[in-house]
């Protein structure tokens, strides 16, 4: 789902750049609020994990590949703000050291990985804690919905870029294929594959703190974000 | 503590798996692939595609991806160096948020 650089105009980079402003200085002010310095070390775990789930590709049928978020864990531990940092620094040192994800791309990466990614995630699972159902599996249809709703945002961006920016004989100027080709291509991988990886990643990690004991993490530094009594 | 430790080493020496899976991510592809697809490489596309050389492109060490074998070494020292550098920077970020220390013990 990472966006390469000349897949999306320069414009279209800006918008989505800008769109993360707000975002980032709200994240930084939440943070504030809510985490002691002591505590950003967390922060970092958090980070580390979604970089390095990353890089596990899954096949997709088709001959693509795809891969987890972590995203929706990262909102479950850290808050859907705190999440957004610590997504945001891993795709910045995955685009900077690694060629993965554009430069001038970041901010629309960030925008679908950082921003939708965990709140939507976040907000499903909130929903589904409200109606009483069990955390690991509200985790894990959170992180299902999660990654998809950022699937889609990125297949948008690239789909529109053929219909904003094309020469006058029709040939597009940066990404080639239009709406009608990237949702379904980016929805069928995330929907079939990739979303279930992901939903089991988050579950089962979800899963495994409750049982080990350490479920403090699943809310020490959300609990006073939703009022939630450890 | 240790446990997620271990957790965390057996994470980065598995990272390798992710090696397996064939093909490029659909939307990822090179400039190369592109020109395949659709016959032709749009000018922007390849005004634009190479902003930043990356030191270690595709979690490869430049030269040291002949082999299965290079490849894992190449991701396994990748994920060690992009965790080693999320690191220095939630140090430097810590130095500049979060409440200082007090009500939350």
């Amino acid at each position: 789902m990472h966006i390469p650089d000349g897949y999306l105009s320069p414009s279209t980079c800006a918008v989505m750049g800008a769109a993360m402003v707000p975002v980032l200085a709200v994240a930084t002010k939440k943070v504030n609020e809510t985490f002691d310095k002591k505590d950003v070390p967390t922060m970092a775990i958090g980070s580390a994990f979604a970089f390095t789930i990353m890089m596990f590709n899954v096949p997709i049928p088709g001959g693509t590949t795809a891969h987890a978020v972590g995203a929706t864990l990262l909102a479950i531990a850290l808050g859907p703000w705190g999440a957004s940092i610590s997504l945001t620094v891993a795709l910045l040192i995955q685009s900077l050291f690694f060629g993965d994800g554009g430069i001038l791309a970041l901010g629309a990466n960030s925008f679908n990985m950082a921003f939708v990614a965990p709140f939507v995630g976040y907000g499903v699972y909130m929903l589904l804690q409200k109606l009483k159902a069990g955390k690991v599996i509200s985790s894990a249809i959170g992180a299902y919905a999660g990654i998809n709703a950022a699937a889609l945002a990125a297949s948008i961006e690239l789909g529109l870029q053929p219909v904003l920016f094309h020469t006058a004989d029709g040939r597009a100027l940066y990404f080639p294929y239009g709406l009608s080709q990237s949702i379904p291509a980016m929805m069928i991988a995330h929907l079939t594959i990739a979303g279930l990886v992901e939903a089991a990643v988050t579950g089962l990690v979800v899963y495994y703190l409750i049982k080990a004991g350490e479920d403090n993490l699943l809310y020490k530094f959300t609990y006073r974000l939703r009022g939630e009594n450890k | 503590m240790k446990k997620l430790l271990i957790a965390a080493i057996v994470i980065i020496l598995l990272t390798p798996i992710g090696l397996l899976a064939p093909g490029s991510a659909w939307g990822e592809w090179g400039i190369d692939e592109v020109k395949n697809m659709v016959g032709y490489v749009p000018n922007g596309m390849k005004h634009f595609s190479d902003t930043v050389k990356a030191l270690f492109p595709d979690y490869g060490i430049p030269g040291f991806d002949k082999n299965f074998f290079q490849q894992s070494i190449g991701y396994i020292f990748s994920a060690i160096v992009g965790i080693a550098v999320i690191a220095i920077v939630f140090f430097i970020l810590s130095k500049m948020i979060g409440r200082h220390e007090g009500k939350n013990e």
